[in-house]
């Protein structure tokens, strides 16, 4: 019986990031994350998009801040961080992130405030919707991990 | 040697803002089996470097960071710790990937970043050693180490394979294969190198020019016009080749179809069809030598509309075209109307005059989407144009030489690893080498680097295998190149025979990224 939950559970999670690649919200550079996990780092993946999400987050609330003031003029600014973003997003292998700055990016360079406000709105929810996956993800492996643990007792 | 393997224990200095990938890269590089350390500020990158001396073996940086510039970074390390450095940018764009080469990185990977191209970096590690060792022993005894890095080498890239990044590396063993097996021929002794000033360059394509059509102008002959009498044959001879090859490759650049004319075209009054078949395309390979036939068609002063588009295209192709051309074509100036440098002679500040041109050129010339994207990718490709053929062929040591065919012979040495793109990395040591113990440093360090140069300046084949772009040379050119920049413009002899909008451009050339941004500044309507 526990056998299945973790069949099943591990079923749920190649489903899952089967239809992340599919969408296109990872690439495979997730899946190189996943091969560094070893013995001597097993939480490896897991450490790695959580510091992604700190930075992330940290870079997208500057760049609304920047884009909310009304004196707002650096653009040059709005690029380092969306470089920022892309490079952080490339390493994790967050593709939809790193393809809708490219938007938001072009908005910048044209000294395009709706328009970079728009491409902000975009990453946001792009960014989201991949924490909210990655989450999901995180709790069916966890389960999963738990599952197995009682499969196999120490 | 098995595929796939890594030394053991190299020391590894990671430097990266992003945290992410600080710590994917440390993981990556650990599963080699590297000794890893990691840092997030270029400034704590070389503090931890100059505490310890001989603590790494091989720095991997990334471009952009926010307290330093990674390429500053890079030449600090190159100059004064001289350890390879491998540069990481998300960004794949060739105008940075050449400031990177031009930097001296002896590698530029994009992210993501394969394990591929991290097992593999210990080669750059042991190149750099087995330079060192060459430079200290000599040319004489070397064919054995060299053959065994060169064999291992090979098969690592035949194994290894698909490692984008090292398309260039792969070049650099050929020709460093080469340069072994010609420094082991016994015919190639050291000569003294000529060096090509700009009066004798002068003296050389007056004596063409009188000679007339190129295939009749052989190096007896020219060598008899010249009338300098240290001046050899040999001497003449390798470099007119090299002026034939720069000639065919303006050629290949305007699209022009009669080689033997071309000598002749520049130097004196085109033939209108010609130059007009070859100018009013904006595309790469016109618009790179616009330059040539710009100056041209207003001494012929055909009809306006060229004529503006040769002006204004001229500030580009002055931006962007490496200024070894450049120089080589003041060579070219003197037969010209003056009329034509007056017209190009607002351009030399390089944000009014294009401004207070009236904007309707702008509108037919300037602003076509191909010219501006242009912008961002002429000098790229440009560069990558004459990468190649420096690479591919022999043709590319041209450019190489053009420099040196113009500049003050203040510095004899190793005149040949000078290129163009590195005056635009010059522009950059401006500061850098303000510091005057750094330039003097970095000129000793590159003297020891000139292994090879003084060998080749009767061969001519070795000379242009001497590819701009090595990386190893182009670290070490770089403080010296500054050196020799700041000599050649403070030269005042020099200067006032060059037509001011030419060496204007010189020395104010902006690199790609600059130039973009003063195109924003309202050049451009978006």
């Amino acid at each position: 019986m526990l056998g299945l939950g973790v069949d099943r559970l591990q079923a749920d999670i190649n489903r899952l990031l089967t239809s992340l690649f599919h969408q296109g919200v990872l690439d495979e550079q997730f899946l190189q994350l996943q091969q560094l996990q070893d013995d001597t780092s097993p939480t490896f993946v897991y450490d790695v998009i959580n510091i992604y999400f700190d930075e992330s987050e940290k870079l997208l609330r500057n760049l609304r801040l920047l884009l909310m003031d009304r004196e707002f003029s650096d653009y040059k600014k709005i690029g380092l961080h969306l470089n920022q973003l892309v490079g952080s997003s490339s390493s994790i292998g967050a593709r939809r992130v790193r393809n809708v700055c490219a938007a938001f990016r072009s908005a910048s360079e044209l000294n395009n405030r709706p328009g970079c406000l728009r491409g902000l709105e975009v990453v946001e929810h792009e960014y989201h919707y991949l924490k909210n996956m990655m989450h999901e993800l995180f709790q069916l492996e966890q389960q999963r991990l738990l599952a197995a643990g009682v499969r196999y007792p120490v | 040697m098995e595929k796939g393997f890594t030394p053991v224990g190299l020391r590894v200095l990671v430097v990266d803002d992003d945290p992410t990938w600080l710590k994917i890269l440390e993981k990556m590089l650990k599963k080699c089996s590297y000794e890893v350390t990691t840092c997030g500020l270029a400034r704590e990158a070389l503090r931890l470097l100059r505490e310890r001396k001989d603590g790494y073996d091989i720095v991997i940086s990334d471009v952009n960071m926010p307290d330093m510039d990674g390429f500053k970074l890079l030449e600090h390390v190159g100059l004064e710790l001289d350890l390879p450095v491998i540069m990481m940018s998300v960004d794949g764009e060739t105008s940075r990937v050449m400031k990177g080469v031009q930097h001296g990185a002896c590698d530029y990977l994009l992210k993501p970043i394969r394990m591929k191209e991290l097992k593999i970096i210990w080669q750059h590690v042991l190149r750099k050693k087995l330079q060192e060792v060459k430079d200290i022993e000599g040319s004489c005894c070397y064919e054995g180490g060299a053959d065994w890095i060169i064999r291992n080498d090979e098969a690592h890239f035949l194994g290894g394979g698909e490692d984008v990044s090292f398309g260039k590396r792969r070049k650099d063993f050929d020709f460093e294969k080469k340069l072994l097996q010609d420094e082991s021929d016994p015919s190639s002794s050291k000569k003294a190198r000529v060096v090509w000033s700009f009066e004798l360059h002068q003296k050389f394509v007056n004596a063409v020019n009188q000679i007339g059509c190129d295939h009749k102008a052989g190096p007896k002959k020219i060598l008899d016009l010249m009338n300098v009498p240290w001046l050899t044959r040999e001497n003449v001879a390798s470099h007119l080749q090299k002026y034939r090859l720069y000639l065919s490759r303006l050629e290949k650049g305007k699209e022009l179809k009669c080689y033997s004319g071309g000598a002749k075209n520049i130097d004196s009054p085109p033939k209108d069809a010609d130059l007009n078949s070859g100018h009013q395309s904006p595309g790469k390979s016109s618009y790179a030598f616009s330059v040539g036939s710009s100056l041209l068609h207003k001494a012929t002063e055909t009809d306006p509309k060229p004529l503006a588009s040769a002006s204004v295209s001229d500030p580009n192709s002055d931006v962007h075209m490496p200024p070894k051309a450049k120089k080589t074509r003041i060579g070219f100036d003197p037969p010209l109307s003056s009329t034509a440098f007056d017209s190009l002679l607002p351009w030399n500040d390089v944000p009014d005059p294009l401004e207070s041109k009236p904007p309707i050129l702008y509108e037919n010339n300037f602003l076509q989407p191909s010219q501006s994207s242009y912008v961002s990718n002429s000098a790229p490709s440009l560069m990558e144009e004459e990468m190649k053929l420096s690479y591919e062929t022999p043709a590319g040591g041209t450019c190489v030489n053009a420099d040196e065919f113009l500049k003050s012979p203040t510095v004899t040495l190793q005149d040949l690893d000078l290129s163009a793109p590195s005056a635009i990395s010059c522009m950059k040591l401006q500061e850098f080498s303000s510091n005057v113990t750094n330039s003097t440093e970095s000129i000793l360090r590159s003297l020891s680097w000139e292994f090879p140069e003084s060998h080749h300046s009767g061969s001519l084949d070795t000379d242009l295998d001497f590819s701009w772009l090595q990386g190893e040379h182009f670290l070490a050119n770089t403080g010296l190149q500054n050196f020799q920049f700041q000599d050649y413009s403070s030269s005042t002899s020099l200067l006032s025979e060059l037509p001011p909008h030419l060496w204007f451009g010189n020395e104010r050339l902006p690199d790609p990224d600059e130039y973009s941004l003063l195109v924003d500044q309202g050049l451009f309507i978006s």
